[in-house]
């Protein structure tokens, strides 16, 4: 079996079983943990509407934040775009993503895919350059925040290797873009990369809890 | 004394009845495809000029004589030119005229006068067990005849994708055991040609290179390099809808009517290194992708056993369904954590209750 069968085949089906068994693990392992009893007298009965409310808020600061938070949020927009439009917007992928589970629809053009692949990768690195020059976030990070950020970063690079062909032959790359992606696939359940479930469940329960409270959201 | 000596290949071009600047074309031809500087092709013309014919072998084994109609259709150099002025073909099954007992020893004539010398092609796997029982011809395996004739051989060139990497034969579950040249033949030089069957003009431009100027550059899979250095995607005319995003859906639909990319349609362009997007074949006249299916990978190797011709080159390659295997890995997913709530949920409890007890008195 070549590398890039091997890819194609047994590391790619490990990967998602790894993949979908951690996420459920931890999404079941979250949900059904019995809540704190609230004895207080509930401010607001509408607490969905105060989910709700938090999660579209917190997707910009305030105000008073927003100077010292603006670089971070803009490099944090982007690579998020970027991964967006890269992972839902190349037709391989999309083929991928239907051969798994019939779901389709419309590509974009390949070059706006690349462009935003080169943003996302800049915009990766310099999340990376400023959590290394800032004193205070070098302190809060941990292995978890370097190894997440190099799990994401290597799919897209090699990615882009390969659409261009640099560095080796196309089928080598291809196969470590997978393998690449295998690994991102292994390790989100286990990370802060299970924020991509977890971001609006825990928004909406900070959300819902404000509202009881009658706190602002 | 025998004094006769065996005519040149411009010699025999004369006998032909061709003159110079015939045999002079011809190497410039030659020189063109293989993409030699001009230089190159004096130096082609001059070696070729001056070299007695060399004694060609050519064995079929587990094969269909696809590559042989292949090679049939070369058009520069033609296999006409190739084997009354170029080479001198001592053995091939079904070209020859001769057969039985009689084709046998003129091969095995052949081979002992020209011993270390001659160039044998081989054409299809060979099966290795049972001492190569699957397949015989005049009473011997194709395990014993190609060791043979390899032994003598100044180099070996395996002709389509069976001989050069097993091939269909060889494909799971490779019930005869099938092999390919280069596995068993160890201690000369092989060249491969791949495909199903290879480009005529690849099969015959390789020999004249051969003979002008020994083994060619080659790839790690044993392909000369000349025509097995890019992919066929890299070449391919359909390549700027690929990047643009526009690709055919089914083999009738608009997308393919415009030309489209076939990359949603199996099409392994991508990732097959081959010369047929260049090349092309009967002259130049079209390729597979030109006549609207995606390339098969037929070059390459295993290309059978790649999880299906119309299945896109990003889609994963499980056998069977993967959604079984992910259905259990959900239900296990939700099973430990559920468990693991379980747990936590107690333990909340005990701490709670603790909690609610009055502290003993010290």
């Amino acid at each position: 079996m070549d590398l890039l069968s091997f890819a194609r085949g047994p590391a790619l089906q490990w990967a998602l079983v790894i993949f979908v068994l951690g996420s459920l693990w931890r999404l079941a392992g979250i949900l059904l943990l019995r809540r704190k009893p609230d004895y207080t007298e509930p401010r607001s009965r509408a607490t969905w509407r105060g989910a709700l409310k938090l999660i579209v808020t917190r997707t910009w600061s305030r105000r008073e934040f927003r100077a010292s938070t603006a670089f971070g949020q803009s490099l944090g927009y982007v690579f998020h775009i970027g991964l967006v439009v890269v992972v839902f917007g190349f037709v391989p992928h999309i083929l991928f993503i239907h051969s798994l589970t019939g779901l389709q629809w419309p590509g974009l053009p390949s070059s706006i895919v690349y462009v935003s692949g080169a943003l996302t990768v800049a915009a990766l690195v310099a999340a990376l350059v400023r959590r290394l020059s800032n004193p205070v976030l070098r302190l809060l990070s941990n292995f978890d925040d370097y190894f997440s950020w190099l799990v994401t970063v290597t799919p897209v690079i090699t990615g882009l290797l390969a659409v261009a062909h640099l560095g080796a032959r196309y089928e080598t790359l291809l196969a470590v873009h997978i393998l690449s992606v295998c690994l991102l696939l292994a390790w989100l359940p286990f990370g802060k990369l299970m924020h991509v479930f977890l971001v609006f469940i825990s928004r909406g329960t900070t959300g819902a809890l404000f509202a009881r409270k009658g706190a602002s959201t | 004394m025998n004094t006769q000596r065996d005519p040149t290949v411009l010699e025999s071009f004369q006998q032909q009845g061709l003159s110079r600047r015939a045999f002079l074309k011809f190497c410039a031809a030659t020189a063109s495809l293989l993409a030699l500087p001009a230089a190159r092709a004096a130096e082609l013309a001059e070696k070729l000029a001056g070299m007695p014919r060399p004694t060609v072998i050519y064995l079929s084994f587990q094969e269909c004589t696809g590559c042989l109609e292949s090679l049939t259709r070369s058009f520069q150099p033609t296999l006409e030119s190739l084997i009354f002025n170029t080479i001198s073909l001592a053995y091939n099954d079904t070209l020859q005229a001769a057969a039985g007992e009689a084709a046998e020893a003129a091969r095995e004539d052949a081979m002992r006068k020209a011993w270390g010398k001659y160039v044998l092609i081989v054409d299809g796997a060979i099966p290795r067990p049972e001492d190569g029982a699957y397949c015989v011809i005049g009473g011997r395996s194709a395990l014993d005849l190609l060791r043979h004739a390899a032994e003598g051989a100044a180099a070996v060139v395996a002709v389509g994708t069976c001989a050069a990497f097993g091939g269909i034969p060889y494909a799971a579950p490779n019930p005869t055991g099938a092999a390919s040249v280069q596995d068993l033949v160890g201690d000369r030089p092989v060249i491969n040609i791949s495909g199903c069957p290879p480009i005529p003009e690849v099969i015959t431009g390789t020999i004249v290179y051969f003979l002008g100027f020994g083994v060619p550059e080659l790839d790690a899979q044993r392909r000369p390099t000349m025509f097995y250095g890019t992919t066929i995607h890299d070449r391919c005319y359909r390549r700027p809808f690929y990047d643009k995003g526009l690709f055919a859906r089914s083999f009738d639909d608009e997308g393919a009517r415009n030309g489209w990319c076939l990359y949603e349609l199996g099409c392994k362009g991508p990732v097959t290194y081959n010369s047929c997007a260049t090349m092309k074949w009967n002259d130049g006249t079209s390729f597979p992708i030109q006549s609207g299916h995606g390339c098969l990978g037929c070059s390459e190797p295993n290309f059978w056993d790649g999880g299906g011709f119309y299945r896109p080159l990003s889609s994963g390659l499980w056998h069977g369904g993967i959604g079984e295997g992910l259905g259990v890995a959900a239900v296990a997913g939700v099973a430990i954590g559920g468990a693991a709530a379980v747990a936590a949920r107690q333990r909340q409890k005990r701490t709670t209750e603790a909690g609610k007890k009055p502290p003993e008195a010290p």
